[in-house]
């Protein structure tokens, strides 16, 4: 019986370290509605800092100084990365933010091993909280008793911060509807830079707190910045007490499902977040969102099709694109024939995010899905790679249409963090199935065929499949079912209204989206010879919304520009240099700045103005590059 | 630089291929992937191994005469990021060779790609057993002591602890599962009597070690095996440590001695834990010395595994391309298979029947000495003598 106390404290334990950060987030996302990807990296930040400080200022004032000075001197970090960069994107379209919060982590990724050094960095206990406490033969350490009581101590200041304050009141009601506390007057700049300070050093100190028991290194942001969104997500996007709710859930699932799983903790959060939002699509104390009040931009700029003189040109550049064998070597090939599949992924997100206005977290997983069906298909059941390639991708379209129907049942951020959950299960199922996928070691050998092992002929398969898929995705966009779906995104409604169903339209963008992606993953597969949990993992999701953001949301094929100078650009930096993160992320956040509607959704804008004999938006853009030098 | 399957611009391909035969006839260029950017802590210390290594072999008049040059690329810890590097390293910088990386499942797609386009490929870390049986490849050579010869050098000293009751904590991934399937086969078929009562597979990198420590305490074993390393193992140490877990309990540990692992333990160092490592404080051979001397001149540092594996891996390549007297790829196959050349831990054979060096590892146990871990009482156990029979060998790697 003792034993199973301890291990319920322990789980307690471990849900304090991970509410801090994840009320952070919480905070931060119900107010200014930023996926703030960074909090992990804030969170690491503040364990380095923490790790400095506590190793130079002695004593018990040293230590317990040193972690409330580090979270301070975060919070100060975020306010600067406020005011310096979010704050000139608040009115990009959806999701914009969470590409600059991207970029922000890969640098501070590097940035960390640059002034920390590479190694792995252990700092001291807290003073008086060295042991543990006997409870009827089981060891309870004293640290882990005094986050157990800092836990609710938080939870309990939040409570009051946001009930007993104006300010408090403010973030309750911008939560709510923060247009409506705009028009009341209230000074929103201000509002979000204390919002943003306050999520920072939450997660500043969440970080901080580890140093006792855990090693400061490079990869921490990482390890706790999926976990914490879910713990959000699960509690209710904003509800603080949900987020301490859910915390406790996890942790306690955890603690005991391994006395009965032990592989468990690999899935078990994606594994609750999934059961919670399928059974409540706003998370246990979550509140439905009062239906969204659509930025003007759509409309403003009404999607066309392409004019012939433009025709013309994209397929110019199509035939100067096929004519690159003619003078590039085998290198130059393969790294186009990667581009030209991560087109092809890029776009089938694009037309989900864009088309569908349903911006998944875990595209990745039809991607992969439809690698894995070729490798299925060509190892065991031996098939000719033509055969594989035409029934490779339906292994994503299943994948998809399961997945697909109960995601398209939620929407805004709790859809792409559904769509996340099932690419995670999806993942550990690749992961831990070592008979049939061979775990993390992949399936090898999966070449192609001679017709197609060619660098140059490989390179006109990928070409000619992007493009095909590129123009049906387009043709999609202005036929009557795409029309029907930008209606379902921009009014669900009125699309009601006049007879769309919502969901079957959803679904079936969905399905379509799913099985393109696969198409994608299935000449991966043949691409590299291999198949690997990574195909479907999360850093291969947050590229294709990297790399549809990049392009811009907001236009019709921006993704397909996108796709190509994130993947150029990646594949070269790596190559280049061993900084390539800094540098990446440095130009995304340039980029973010500079083209606030990716890039493609700039140079439309400039188009548009050019058109209308406006003089060229020159204080526009002049602004922005000066300050982001 | 193949270049027969152009059908159009044959003219260009002769170009090409020219111009990369030119290059090649001065240098002699090893294309090198590491995961740089994803694990610096083992990295770091690799490539000054490596660069040690390279000045070393040019300093002495290089490989038969002609310069080496090691062009070293990032794969930030990804299979397709690797292949991409190993790519652009055969078909853009005309290396004779590729050589290197650290994870499993990199390794064994680099030496699936060294495979099929004919390349040959030293693996340097990659601990899988699969690189060199049942994935093993006529290209392919491995450096390291595998999963299977580390688990059967410390089965060697466990087997011999009086305790029955055992738990295992590993991470959950192939190194992990493989690590933990062969010792308890090795252990089993030395001890009979061996209960295994618990076993506990955090993920890794993320371990919540409160949880997984009370877990195993609960089942109550008398020794426990641990895979977990790096930041893991940090956390696993410092909870059992507070819980008195490791008290009166024999642990039995891959990797801890390992100067990467085992110094950012410092004062919370484990004592008395039977491990695999590298105690450079306390190798006391001439070839030894003579590395231990020229790294700390170089670097003022001193040297970690990582920096013997960097090390070792060019020297290796040196004296496989300077053996073959080319660079073709079944020359150099043919001069790896039984090549033996000298290593800081002494001669190493690269053995025909498998590609697997015999490069060994030093077994020894955890104590604490000036508020640091170090490693007491250790002894080079030759690669050698740990691995199976030959005739079990032929069974398990696929014709070539």
């Amino acid at each position: 019986m003792a034993f199973y106390v301890v291990q319920f404290l322990t789980g307690l334990a471990s849900a304090a370290s991970l509410f801090l950060v994840a009320s952070g987030l919480s905070i931060i996302f119900g107010v200014t509605r930023i996926v703030n990807f960074a909090h992990g990296a804030f969170y690491m930040i503040g364990a380095y800092i923490a790790f400095t400080l506590t190793e130079r200022l002695s004593g018990a004032f040293g230590f317990w100084g040193g972690i409330v000075l580090a979270a301070l001197a975060v919070a100060l970090i975020g306010v600067i990365v406020e005011m310096v960069l979010l704050r000139r994107i608040y009115h990009a379209p959806e999701l914009f933010q969470l590409l600059a919060t991207f970029g922000l982590t890969l640098m501070v990724e590097d940035l960390v091993v640059l002034i920390w050094g590479p190694d792995d960095l252990v700092g001291r206990r807290a003073p008086g909280f060295k042991g543990a406490i006997d409870f009827f033969g089981q060891n309870i350490p004293s640290y882990d008793l005094f986050l157990i009581v800092l836990g609710p101590v938080v939870l309990g200041i939040l409570w009051l911060l946001f009930q007993r304050t104006r300010w408090g009141v403010l973030v309750r009601a911008a939560t709510q509807d923060r247009d409506m506390v705009a028009a009341l007057g209230v000074n929103q700049k201000w509002l979000f830079t204390s919002v943003f300070a306050v999520g920072v050093f939450l997660a500043a100190l969440g970080g901080a707190l580890q140093i006792p028991r855990d090693a400061v290194h490079h990869a921490m942001d990482l390890r706790i910045i999926v976990e914490v969104f879910v713990v959000v997500v699960i509690g209710g996007l904003g509800s603080i007490v949900g987020a301490f709710v859910a915390a406790v859930l996890v942790s306690e699932l955890n603690a005991f499902g391994i006395l009965i799983f032990p592989k468990i903790s690999i899935i078990l959060v994606f594994l609750v977040m999934a059961v919670v939002l399928i059974v409540r699509p706003w998370g246990l104390f979550g509140k439905p969102e009062a239906a969204a009040r659509k930025t003007p931009g759509l409309t403003v700029n009404p999607w066309r099709p392409l004019t012939s003189n433009e025709r013309l040109m994209a397929l110019a550049a199509l035939i100067v694109a096929a004519l690159l064998p003619l003078f590039a070597g085998n290198y130059l090939l393969t790294v186009g024939s990667e581009i030209a599949i991560f087109v092809i992924f890029a776009v089938s997100l694009h037309f989900l995010m864009s088309v569908g206005g349903l911006a998944s977290f875990g595209h990745a997983a039809y991607f992969g899905l439809g690698a894995y069906g070729i490798a299925f298909l060509a190892k065991m059941a031996g098939l000719p790679m033509i055969v594989c390639l035409l029934l490779g991708p339906l292994l994503g379209c299943m994948g998809a249409a399961v997945f697909g129907f109960f995601a398209v049942q939620l929407s805004g951020v709790y859809f792409a963090m559904l769509t996340l959950a099932f690419a995670q299960i999806v993942w550990s199922i690749a992961f831990q199935w070592v008979n049939v996928t061979g775990g993390d070691n992949g399936i090898l050998g999966l070449w192609p065929s001679s017709w197609a092992a060619s660098p140059s002929r490989f390179y006109w398969l990928a070409l000619g499949v992007a493009a095909l898929v590129t123009v049906a995705l387009r043709a999609m966009v202005f036929s009557p079912f795409g029309y029907a779906l930008r209606a379902t995104r921009d009014s669900g409604l009125r699309s009601e209204a006049i007879g769309i169903d919502a969901k079957r339209i959803q679904w079936t963008a969905f399905v379509i989206a799913g099985t393109t992606a696969g198409i994608g993953g299935a000449l991966f597969a043949y691409l590299k010879g291999s198949v690997f949990p990574d195909n479907l993992g999360i850093s291969l999701s947050v590229d294709a919304l990297v790399m549809v953001l990049l392009g811009g949301v907001e236009t019709v094929s921006g993704a397909v520009i996108g796709a190509i100078v994130y993947k150029a650009l990646n594949i070269w930096l790596v190559s280049q240099t061993d900084l390539s993160k800094l540098v990446l992320g440095g130009f995304i956040m340039l980029i973010v700045v500079v083209f606030p509607k990716g890039i493609v959704g700039m140079l439309e804008m400039l188009a548009q103005r050019r058109k209308k004999a406006s003089p060229p938006g020159s204080p526009l853009l002049a602004k922005p590059i000066e300050s982001a030098e | 630089m193949r270049a027969g399957n152009y059908f159009v611009g044959a003219a260009f391909a002769l170009l090409a291929g020219g111009m990369a035969h030119s290059a090649v006839a001065q240098d002699i260029k090893i294309g090198e992937i590491n995961s740089y950017s994803l694990l610096p802590a083992f990295t770091e210390p690799y490539r000054k191994g490596w660069q040690l290594a390279v000045e070393e072999i040019n300093g002495a008049g290089g490989i038969n005469g002609k310069k080496l040059v090691v062009v070293s690329k990032d794969d930030g810890g990804k299979p397709a990021d690797a292949q991409t590097a190993a790519n652009e390293l055969v078909s853009s910088e005309g290396v004779a060779m590729l050589a290197g990386t650290f994870l499993s499942n990199i390794g064994l797609a680099v030496s699936d790609f060294a495979n099929q386009k004919k390349v040959f490929f030293l693996a340097a870390e990659p601990l899988t057993d699969a690189i060199t049986w049942s994935k093993g490849n006529k290209y392919t050579f491995r450096l390291r002591p595998s999963n299977y010869m580390q688990a059967a050098m410390l089965v060697e000293a466990a087997s011999k602890l009086p305790a029955k009751r055992w738990a295992t904590i590993a991470p959950n991934y192939e190194y992990g599962q493989s690590a933990v399937a062969v010792f308890k086969k090795l252990m089993s078929e030395k001890r009979p009597d061996i209960q295994w009562v618990d076993e506990q597979w955090p993920p890794q990198g993320k371990i919540d070690a409160g949880p997984v420590v009370q877990a195993v305490a609960a089942a109550n074993p008398e020794a426990i095996l641990n895979v977990t390393f790096g930041a893991d193992l940090v956390k696993l140490v410092r909870e059992g440590n507070t819980r008195g877990l490791f008290k009166g309990r024999e642990v039995v540990s891959f990797l801890t001695g390992e100067p990467e692992y085992l110094d950012p333990l410092k004062d919370e160092t484990p004592e008395g834990w039977i491990v695999t490592g590298y105690p450079w404080y306390s190798i006391k051979t001439p070839e030894h010395d003579a590395f231990l001397k020229a790294y700390q001149a170089k670097y003022n540092d001193y040297p970690r595994l990582g920096s013997i594996v960097g090390y070792q891996t060019i020297k290796s390549a040196a004296a496989i391309l300077a053996k073959a007297g080319s660079t073709d790829p079944e020359k150099l196959i043919a001069a790896a298979e039984g090549l033996t050349t000298g290593s800081p831990f002494g001669e190493i054979t690269f053995r025909k029947i498998d590609h697997q060096s015999t490069l060994g590892a030093f077994v020894g146990k955890t104590a604490l000495k000036d508020g640091k871990g170090v490693m007491v009482d250790s002894s080079y156990k030759k690669g050698a003598d740990y691995l199976p029979s030959d005739a079990e060998v032929e069974k398990l790697r696929p014709k070539d």
